[in-house]
């Protein structure tokens, strides 16, 4: 096997497994922030007991989330050491500054959270909470930044020629708010928000199908379903806004979204389908026709740019671009309906009710998952074979003193280390909802306050 | 030597990875001396005097790792390329390390926590020890191409020399980690624990007398700089002052000052290091015209620049987090429904 393919796939396998577990915390951290700040208003002790399970959680997915981000960090210079000469000036700032930013808040607040229950008063442990859940997201804003360098390179020059060529800022807040930023942060952390109030939702909806923890559940969803409805209704916004900036700047990405081959045509919009990168065209699908250009340009004769005008080697693989892309939209799709119908059941009465509802919402908790995974899939994909869009192939970034031997034993270990440390996530995890929240002694504020 | 940001950030990366190693330096100790306890009450005791702060000390690595990236691209690329195995090791190392202290009092079955006691003493320790076979390389210097790639491979940085610097880092930990523990346990742990200490302590003077004496006989590059500026030597001195000082505090029962000895060694030890080194960053062995130095390993002045200001403003809000956190949890560690 060749030394690109094993690359790509090893950091493809260690940053999906990574990115199980960050969305969780960013997404159960404003969740938290919610129910102390309930408990701080209210003083109710339902809301104490919520927060301190809920902060169980998020202890077990903050610690796998640690655990598995320094590879990522130390896996640009040990695979892609050519890509890091290359890009260090500028996307070496970006990590570093996620480093000092937003690592040592979360983590040093972490331990106020996880341990600081009796050692600080409640306000101070809510203060805390708050520093965890800011610093959580602020590391989405970084790394999001880095990534989008990589989409839509901004404020820099290449300095150099050949292989010692690299790229040098130029403009530090133009590399920040390059083309594709904001757009890619805001779809990023609706999901990760959506990732967190699903997790309880899908909890909640457990304990009252097996009529466990009931008052608790309850009080749980009443907080997370809100959080669920407005994050799932904000993807359609941030993802339109995503796919414009796509459409903009890296047009064979949009084009391998939807396989639109012609090289200016008006666009199809396909609901399903099987792209034939042979016919160049989509076999058993059902299409919009002028849908995509209408959702682009605002009308639906407006030609958009497809994969022909490209040469092959420019192209991304069509098919796992458009199929990952699809099941995106189709599970964003869901999602917004299941949390809608939970709304509805909550003002009609009957979503603590019906049964069917609370299993659906059991297993909606794969959706955000699902969805963030084939998200990033479809993204990082649908930038090849650019490793650094239109400035750096894929091949020319590996390490050059890395051989496809060293890559295939590293990545082995991985996927064993790896598929251990899934499977005792899941075995705690459910451990822990099957324990359920503890009884706790009541507290009415710190007792160093 | 001027102070250009160039040097600057030699200084800063330096200054990262040495609050790395204060830091992390005890949590690794820590895992090192974990399996000398022996009552489960103990060894939830240890896992929880480092509980509230190992995740931030690792913080310390990795944005080392990032300001390395971003200041001296050229270094991170070869060196995490070069070492490769040994990278994917130390990343192994730190994860089962992290896992460990999470999962392990998460289940009473004797057998799950006996392996994650394994776990957090080998990943711990084989920590420590790549950590400082890789400072060992560096100082004697790794084979580099014209083009500043490594020349060599994983069995290259098995010399000696670098081994032995393994071993060191090693017993400095467990030291280091002793002395942490002392300060943070009570009664009869607390005995047992000084009982570790007195060895830990002979175990490392041992180690650092050998590694002082192989670095003055076969890696002399690394102390041309004290022999040009005899008055460098005060760094050295201080060490060993320090290293003099640790078995007197912790005979008077003063914890906290032979912990701040303690962290003085290793201040002392990485200033030599980083005294030998500069202004190289990788020394190149045999051919040292090849050696990655803090000039053609720099990213742009720009960049340098603006990383000056993200750090200026970035290190003050550290300090402040990491002194709050150490205020919150200071004084013996009592185990509670939260702990680990």
């Amino acid at each position: 096997m060749d030394l690109l393919f094993l690359s790509r796939l090893q950091f493809g396998l260690t940053i999906a497994f990574h990115y199980i577990y960050p969305p969780m915390s960013i997404g159960l951290g404003l969740i938290l922030v919610v129910m102390e700040a309930l408990w701080l208003r209210t003083g109710r002790e339902l809301y104490h007991r919520m927060a301190h399970f809920w902060t169980k959680i998020f202890g077990l997915t903050f610690a796998l989330g640690v655990a598995t981000g320094i590879v990522m960090e130390f896996q640009f210079g040990t695979n892609w050491a050519a890509y890091s000469r290359f890009v260090g000036d500028v996307f070496g700032s970006a990590l570093a500054a996620e480093g000092i930013f937003a690592f040592f808040l979360e983590s040093g607040f972490l331990a106020v959270l996880l341990f600081g229950w009796d050692k600080v008063s409640r306000r101070t442990h809510f203060l805390a909470t708050c520093a965890v859940a800011f610093g959580a997201t602020f590391s989405a804003l970084w790394i999001v930044v880095a990534n989008s360098w990589q989409q839509t390179p901004a404020g820099f020059h290449i300095v150099g020629e050949g292989a010692s060529a690299r790229a040098e800022v130029t403009d530090f807040w133009a590399v920040v708010f390059n083309p594709s930023s904001m757009d890619r942060l805001s779809h990023v952390l609706c999901g990760a928000w959506q990732a967190g109030a699903f997790l309880v939702l899908s909890v909640s909806a457990y304990y009252l199908l097996r009529r466990r923890h009931e008052e608790f559940a309850r009080a749980s969803i009443k907080i997370a379903l809100p959080v669920a409805v407005l994050t799932s209704m904000l993807q359609l916004v941030t993802g339109h806004g995503s796919a414009i900036t796509v459409a903009k700047y890296q047009p064979a990405k949009l084009a391998a979204y939807e396989a639109h081959y012609p090289q200016s045509a008006p666009g199809t919009l396909w609901l399903f389908g099987l792209p034939d990168t042979e016919g160049e065209r989509v076999r058993f699908g059902l299409g919009l026709p002028g849908m995509l250009s209408f959702l682009i340009h605002g009308n639906t004769t407006t030609p958009v740019t497809g994969l022909r005008a490209f040469p092959p080697q420019d192209r991304p693989p069509v098919k796992v671009v458009f199929q990952s892309y699809h099941v995106m939209v189709v599970l964003g799709m869901a999602l917004i309906g299941i949390s809608l119908l939970g709304l509805l059941g909550w003002w009609r009465g009957f979503l603590f009710r019906s049964r069917w509802l609370l299993w659906a919402f059991v297993f909606a908790v794969l959706g955000p998952q699902f969805a963030n995974q084939l998200g990033w899939l479809s993204a990082e994909v649908g930038r090849q074979p650019w490793i650094v869009y239109g400035l750096l192939r894929t091949p020319d970034g590996l390490s050059r003193v890395v051989t496809a031997g060293m890559v295939l034993t590293s990545l082995i270990l991985f996927t064993l280390v790896y598929l251990l440390l899934l499977v005792l996530f899941l075995f705690l995890l459910d451990r822990k909802i099957k324990h359920g929240p503890d009884d706790l002694e009541p507290r009415t504020g710190g007792q160093r306050a | 030597m001027s102070l250009d940001l160039n040097t600057i950030w030699f200084l800063l990366v330096g200054v990262l990875f040495t609050g790395y190693a204060i830091l992390d330096g005890f949590d690794l100790g820590v895992g090192t001396l974990h399996l000398f306890s022996k009552t489960d009450t103990d060894r939830r005791t240890l896992i929880n005097a480092i509980g509230p702060v190992w995740d931030g000390n690792e913080v310390w690595l990795v944005t080392g790792g990032g300001a390395l990236f971003a200041a001296f691209p050229h270094v991170y690329a070869t060196v995490f390329s070069g070492f490769y195995l040994a990278m994917i090791l130390l990343l192994f190392a730190l994860i089962f390390r992290a896992v460990a202290i999470e999962f392990r009092s998460k289940q009473p079955m004797a057998w799950w926590r006996h392996a994650w006691d394994l776990s957090f003493f080998g990943g711990s320790t084989l920590g420590a020890l790549l950590i400082g076979v890789a400072l060992g390389n560096l100082a004697w210097g790794v084979p580099l191409r014209a083009d500043g790639e490594f020349a060599g491979s994983f069995w290259t940085l098995l010399k000696p020399y670098p081994l032995l610097t393994g071993i060191t880092t090693v017993a400095l930990f467990a030291m280091h980690g002793a002395i942490y523990l002392g300060l943070k346990t009570e009664g009869a742990l607390q005995e047992r624990i000084r009982g570790w200490t007195r060895p830990a302590i002979i175990v490392f003077v041992i180690c650092y007398a050998a590694t002082t004496v192989a670095t003055l006989l076969c890696v002399p590059h690394m102390t041309d700089r004290i022999r040009e500026q005899p008055a460098l030597f005060l760094v050295a001195l201080v060490g060993m002052l320090a290293i003099a000082n640790i078995p007197r505090e912790v005979h008077h029962g003063r914890d906290f000052r032979a912990f701040l000895s303690s962290a003085a060694v290793i201040v002392s030890l990485l200033a030599l290091f980083g005294l030998g080194m500069f202004p190289n960053l990788v020394y190149s062995n045999p051919q040292p015209a090849h050696s990655w130095n803090i000039h053609n390993a720099a990213s742009s002045p720009r960049t340098l620049r603006n990383m000056l200001i993200i750090a200026a403003i970035g290190v003050p809000l550290v300090v402040t987090y990491t002194v709050s956190i150490y205020w919150i949890f200071r004084g013996k560690v009592k185990l509670d429904a939260s702990s680990y």
